[in-house]
């Protein structure tokens, strides 16, 4: 990282945000010898206080976005949907390594028939690529990241090499679980995790701290710094504490990034733009570079910057067994089942079931959030803790023009800019889905004998913080925001990566997704240099 | 139940500070740190607190609080409230009961942390009184203890959020 936050000379490629997509693009980029430059809104996070930001993810004092040291001036926003209130910074990490900084790191491929929607199922749009154009690349990125993972998903599109590492190993409630999806004929199996099971490029394997997310203080859960100080390696400056504040740019092409620094602003050149700043700030930078030439923003001719923002949804259930459950030892997921995801149809879309390994109050944190101590409190902990259970699930929403990313005129950021205003809103279809979701897991957890307590479902459901869709791409101008190598359709050297350009969300975590899609951009980008 | 070496090196792992090497090193009786109150104090301090707010058949805990506490004072931010905090406590403590805390009887020390407010208290640590003794005294305390592993044995829990206790306990039963 450099102090001197200057822009650099003769720059041949500007990226714009260190999360994964960037961080991908950029060391691409100088593996291709491309002279590169980074600049990232938030700040450089010192790895020696990450024990730290641990202890905060379990004490009572810090709420989520104080772990990475969110600043409510910095990051203001609104969200002016009363019914869909959407929690931007519960979800996002703004500094180098982005949100996967706080991710969970489940890293699952979309399936084939995400890819086509409109025609599998009959809503939404296909998307201007198919599963096979991204399967090299999904490959690619799995041996980036690392993942650990099994070949023992039957519902999974088809793979052509085992995973870099091998899955973990089920939980002892996966076990519990396995006997009652039986009985209701539900299949369970692995899940790909981007933590390490064994050592891995440099990494250690995962030491089971169990406050993965919000932060993994031994670094075997992967994120974006592995390839930001890779990139730097070869070469690619990164400046941080740079948010840039809009874009230059003529008819044709962006001029410069304009940035603002603790030391004053500076505008950097480049012959290509690479803007990698998630679903939400990527809308909002090109719709605050506004001009004459382009009086909705830029890259906006079609109108569809910002809009159709979509998140997956949350449907959960849990309660209590009669028995020891073993829960809250690590805080990662080892069974999931994507056997109804391809059932999906206009109606009921795709959906994921997982099961817990965390269900149930985590002994420590409880202990701090009480109002004993002594005996009293052991009795309360040994009360509480050991037999629960509990499962989660991933919805689709489908895009909806009534869902969108803009700004709001009348509030404004520590920089004087108009704050993102996230307009949530997520249809009927999703709401049917997570009453099927919730279906299954009550049958299953019926069948485990389970005593059950809390619901979440449609009355209560909320945001699995994935910001998507928001720049889509497409093959017609009209109709999306980036072709399908992701450059925009408006301006001939930029380029935008991340989930904001998915056309539709499908019900998988995205940022193996976003990976194989920045590392194929990566290769365009180049091409066209 | 003993509070072992192994849980002390746990909690200064978990509270972020190199691990055994620390261990010890630290001279309890010398003040050379800071102009607030001496480390003797703090150190007497959290040890009284631990025989009120830890389980009643929890022993070697003063062994297991000193070195967890070595760690909290390598934190220059954390060591400065702490040692605020402490005095501060204890001057209550001398106000309310004639005598510094570690000075009082258990009954009393139990008495006087109700009193000052830290059984109801949210933990603060720029907050009042009762809001940081909560963070620094007591939460430090059951943080230190909890996430260990003798701490979370007594729950039922060998790899409690913040141990490093590996990939092998979540997949074994009660029985194993």
């Amino acid at each position: 990282m450099s102090a001197d936050r200057t822009p650099i000379e003769d720059a041949d490629v500007c990226v714009i945000g260190a999360g994964p997509a960037g961080a991908l693009v950029a060391d691409r980029l100088a593996d291709a010898g491309r002279r590169v430059v980074v600049l990232e809104a938030g700040p450089r996070f010192d790895p020696d206080d990450r024990f730290e930001r641990s202890e905060r993810a379990i004490r009572p004092a810090y709420d989520l976005p104080d772990v990475w040291d969110g600043d409510p001036e910095r990051d203001a926003h609104v969200s002016s949907n009363e019914d869909w209130f959407y929690p931007l910074n519960h979800t996002r990490v703004k500094g180098v390594g982005g949100s996967t900084l706080h991710w969970q790191g489940m890293v699952m491929r979309l399936h084939e028939d995400d890819f086509d929607s409109a025609s599998e199922r009959g809503v939404g749009v296909d998307w201007p690529i198919d599963y096979a154009d991204l399967q090299p690349y999904y490959a690619e990125a799995e041996r980036e990241i690392g993942v650990a993972g099994a070949d023992d998903n039957p519902f999974a599109p088809p793979r052509e090499e085992p995973h870099p590492m091998p899955a973990f190993k089920p939980s002892y409630s996966d076990g519990l679980f396995a006997e009652a999806c039986e009985n209701v004929e539900v299949a369970m199996h692995s899940v790909p995790n981007a933590r390490n099971s064994e050592t891995y490029d440099g990494r250690s394997a995962c030491s089971g701290y169990g406050t993965c997310q919000p932060v993994c203080p031994s670094v075997a859960k992967y994120d974006a710094t592995v390839h930001v100080e890779r990139a730097e390696e070869k070469g690619v400056t990164v400046i941080d504490r740079a948010p840039v504040q809009y874009l230059e740019h003529d008819a044709d092409s962006i001029t410069a990034a304009v940035y603002a620094t603790p030391d004053g602003e500076h505008r950097q050149e480049a012959d290509s733009f690479v803007i990698a700043c998630g679903g939400v700030e990527t809308p909002r930078l090109l719709l605050l570079s506004e001009s004459e030439q382009y009086p909705n923003g830029l890259a906006n001719s079609s109108g569809l910057v910002g809009k159709f923002f979509m998140d997956h949804l949350f449907a959960g259930m849990g309660g209590t067994l009669e028995e020891p459950t073993r829960q809250n030892h690590v805080g990662f997921l080892t069974s999931e089942s994507h056997q109804f995801y391809d059932d999906a149809d206009e109606e009921v879309g795709p959906f994921k079931l997982e099961f817990f390994n965390y269900a149930g109050p985590s002994p420590v944190e409880s202990a701090l959030g009480g109002d004993d101590w002594g005996d009293e409190l052991l009795e309360r902990l040994r009360r509480e803790y050991g037999t629960h259970v509990g499962m989660g699930a991933l919805v689709e929403q489908l895009p909806r023009e009534d869902s969108y990313v803009t700004l709001d005129p009348d509030r404004t950021d520590d920089r004087g800019n108009p704050v993102p205003d996230v307009h949530w809103n997520v249809g009927e279809r999703a709401l049917r889905t997570l009453e099927r979701a919730n279906e299954i897991q009550r049958e299953i957890l019926e069948e485990l004998g389970a005593e059950i307590t809390w619901q979440v479902g449609p009355e209560n459901t909320g945001p699995a913080y994935h910001h998507m869709g928001t720049t889509r791409m497409g093959d017609d101008p009209d109709e999306s925001v980036v072709n399908a190598r992701l450059r925009t359709h408006d301006l001939e050297n930029c380029w935008i990566v991340g989930s904001s350009v998915f056309p539709t969300g499908g019900a998988m975590n995205p940022t193996l997704t976003i990976a194989a899609l920045a590392l194929r951009a990566a290769e365009h980008v180049d091409a066209e240099l | 139940m003993e509070l072992t070496r192994r849980d002390a090196v746990a909690a200064l792992a978990t509270l972020g500070v190199g691990g055994a090497a620390a261990l010890g090193a630290r001279n309890w009786q010398r003040d050379d740190r800071s102009d607030v109150v001496d480390d003797e104090l703090v150190r007497n301090t959290l040890v009284a607190a631990a025989e009120v707010v830890y389980p009643s058949d929890v022993s070697g805990t003063a062994t297991f609080v000193e070195t967890f506490l070595e760690g909290r004072l390598e934190r220059d931010d954390h060591a400065r409230g702490l040692r605020e905090t402490t005095a501060e406590f204890n001057d209550v403590s001398e106000q309310w009961h004639g005598d510094e805390f570690p000075a009082l009887s258990q009954a009393d020390r139990d008495r006087m942390l109700r009193e000052v407010g830290a059984d109801t208290a949210e933990e603060i640590p720029d907050g009042t009184l009762a809001e940081r003794v909560r963070y620094y005294v007591v939460n430090d305390l059951l943080l230190a203890l909890y996430s260990s592993p003798t701490g979370g044995e007594l729950v039922g829990i060998e790899n409690p959020q913040g141990h490093p206790g590996g990939t092998d306990t979540y997949q074994r039963g009660p029985e194993a």
